[in-house]
């Protein structure tokens, strides 16, 4: 049952592995729960959880595996060393987790295990069950030490399903929309550093080096300094179908406009498909030629469209209409021509993937990598933007 | 029975079962505990409270979007030695005298037990928690200047804190222990104002809670203000000899609670009625 819950987490992308469950074994062995299903839950939560957009599926696997069930300590333990005894488990790790498993001595926490169940047998009644139903745990701390005050979930109180049934930390799911801050950080991962411009930093370890071959006659060496080298053209699809995004889209703009790590950034409005041309306003003014853009930035511009992607068919694949100065190509050729142009581009979509199917949104994901417009669906973006630097 | 000490927080630093189970499991573990939550929640101190309970000597590093992982090491002080190499006297043979340990190399290279605080680590570079994995699994580092191997007799308690913020490469969180410190609910509250504040009123105290918790329950605010700022607050309620607060007027020195200018205009507009703060 234990382990299931182990699956149960790694189902839920919550990334349990065997590091996590052999430090959960050594933490049970040495005792740090306190012998109680509440206790359990904290400690198990600070060793399996590693970042708050975790702790909500935990909470939510927690409580499906351990409500209503009386659980014996013992067979938790019993059950965590079966799987990591077993030769098959063994196959699916890494390297390093093998190592770690090596180097894990077995009989040694069992023994460990087994000395602390008897210490709970002579020191309570019947100490080594885990009352998992009404929350009401025997073995309450009564808060003995004089230095520190017990306060929050007092025993018995607030069981450990009732507080994982509280799901407290609904709000830091990742895949849940994002907000200013966590896009601006996000975006933060976009950048890269080079080194150009007047030699103006001093050098030290050249400066060193010269002097020294200098016959200490001290020469100063300088370089240019490091700067950020990232150049992004955001372009944006405005109005129709997209009004519901409207707040969506503004935080991404603002939390773009404020990251300072760009070389560059290149703000572009547009209606449903790109055509033969942008607009650097949300009024639809001075259009900006796709060819003289092109033209105008190289390959290793990063490229981010961020829209719906759904129009009428004809919209994409037939004659160009909106906007459209260039009476030649249809606005999928134009799309074309923007991912053949940019080394890196993506294609963020508000709307959630399971509505993708079977629109213009396919066609459109044929052409540029598209990921949703959530935290998670962004930071696979920008891996996407970054992953090595050669044309594709 | 294996004994290690437990963590029950300190007089002047409460805690909560979840948060001393993950102190302890880091403890026990030997692994670094990697503490978020909102600004202003407590993480700087719960160092200050772990070593005055250990007690051990707290090394505090203090990240800034410049330090590099090196820094914590120990720092070559190259221009130093140029320097006297010229114009300077004492032996410049020497290179030890050049060496100068980082807050992480005095954390490990003392005899003792300490705990090493490296305070808000997203601020550095990407890289920079990665650059530190090594140190932190083996405590042990190399000065590759003079050859010195520094080994910690004693493993430190590594406390690691991080803002609200989704930084940190999967490699180096698996290798702590985590702990996400709650905002505390009123209850929770009323003992750190009476923490704090020793003796103060109780009307007062029931007054400034209740101000506090529905001015961070309002919509719209850039920042809510945080468990610190209720307590610069109340002391300064207190210095003024203010009585009684109240949110539907004009609150008593705003300015401590809420520090950005358009959520003074968004307090105005909905709760004191009034646009007095516009200008």
């Amino acid at each position: 049952m234990f382990i299931d819950f182990i699956y149960d987490l790694r189902r839920n992308k919550v990334p349990v592995g065997l590091q996590e469950a052999v430090a959960l074994a050594r933490a049970l062995a040495l005792g740090l729960h306190d012998s109680s299903l509440e206790g359990f839950y904290f400690v198990a939560r600070s060793i399996l959880v590693h970042r708050e957009s975790h702790l909500d599926p935990f909470d939510v696997a927690f409580a499906a595996h351990f409500r209503g069930i009386a659980v014996e300590a013992k067979k938790i333990h019993a059950e965590l060393l079966e799987w990591l005894r077993d030769p098959i488990q063994r196959k699916e790790l890494t390297d390093e987790e093998r190592a770690l498993l090596e180097a894990l001595d077995l009989d040694e926490v069992k023994r460990l295990l087994e000395e602390r169940l008897r210490e709970q047998n002579e020191r309570h009644d019947g100490g080594n069950r885990w009352i998992g139903t009404g929350g009401t745990s025997p073995f309450g701390r009564a808060g003995t030490n004089p230095r520190g005050i017990r306060i929050g979930a007092a025993s018995g109180g607030r069981s450990a399903v009732k507080t994982a049934d509280a799901r407290a930390y609904q709000g830091y799911r990742s895949d849940l929309v994002l907000d200013v801050r966590q896009i601006e950080l996000a975006l933060r991962k976009l950048r890269a550093f080079s080194r150009e411009g007047s030699f103006e930093e001093l050098d030290l370890d050249g400066t060193i080096d010269r002097t020294a071959q200098n016959g200490g006659e001290l020469e100063v060496v300088t370089r240019p300094p490091r700067r950020p080298n990232t150049r992004v053209i955001l372009m944006m699809d405005v109005g129709g179908s997209m009004d519901p995004y409207a707040q969506t889209m503004s935080q991404l703009f603002s939390a773009a406009k404020r990251s300072t790590h760009w070389k560059e950034l290149r703000i572009y409005y547009f209606h449903n498909c790109t055509y033969g041309a942008v607009y650097p306003t949300e009024q639809f003014r001075d259009p900006v030629k796709i060819t003289d853009l092109v033209a105008d930035c190289g390959p290793h511009y990063k490229l981010v469209l961020v829209g719906d992607a759904l129009m009428a068919p004809w919209e994409l694949l037939g004659a160009p209409s909106y906007g459209e100065s260039e009476k030649s190509a249809a606005g999928v050729a134009w799309l074309l021509y923007l991912r053949e142009h940019f080394e890196r581009s993506v294609w963020l979509n508000p709307e959630p993937p399971s509505v993708w199917a079977g629109s213009t949104v396919e066609t459109i994901k044929s052409i540029f990598p598209m990921f949703e417009l959530t935290l998670d669906g962004l930071s696979e973006a920008i891996a996407e933007l970054m992953r090595g630097s050669l044309r594709r | 029975m294996s004994t290690f000490l437990r963590f029950r927080g300190t007089e002047r630093y409460l805690t909560n079962e979840a948060l001393e189970a993950s102190v302890n499991s880091a403890l026990a573990l030997e692994r670094p505990l990697l503490v978020r939550g909102e600004p202003g929640t407590g993480k700087t101190l719960l160092a200050e409270a772990i070593a005055e309970a250990l007690p051990a000597r707290l090394i505090s590093w203090n990240v800034k979007s410049t330090t590099r992982a090196q820094d914590g090491l120990y720092v070559y002080d190259t221009v130093q030695r140029l320097y006297d190499s010229r114009f300077g006297d004492g032996d410049i043979r020497d290179i030890r005298r050049y060496i100068k340990l980082g807050p992480m190399g005095q954390a490990i290279s003392a005899g003792e037990r300490t705990v090493l605080l490296i305070d808000e680590i997203d601020k550095a570079d990407l890289e920079f928690p990665n650059d530190l994995l090594h140190e932190l699994d083996r405590m042990h580092f190399t000065i590759t200047e003079t050859g010195d191997e520094i080994t910690a007799k004693q493993r430190p308690m590594v406390i690691i804190t991080s803002n609200n913020e989704k930084e940190l490469p999967d490699a180096f969180l698996r290798r702590c222990v985590f702990h996400f410190i709650d905002f505390p609910d009123r209850e929770f509250m009323k003992r750190v104002v009476a923490v704090h504040h020793p003796g103060l009123d109780d009307a007062l105290a029931e007054q400034t809670l209740q101000a506090f918790f529905e001015l961070r329950n309002m919509k719209g605010l850039r920042k809510r203000p945080s468990t610190s700022e209720l307590i610069d607050w109340i002391a300064v309620l207190k210095k003024a000899g203010v009585a009684a607060v109240k949110l539907d007027q004009s609150l008593p020195f705003l300015g401590t609670l809420l520090k950005k200018e358009q959520d003074v205009g968004a307090y105005a507009d909905r709760l004191a009625g009034g646009r007095k703060y516009r200008s």
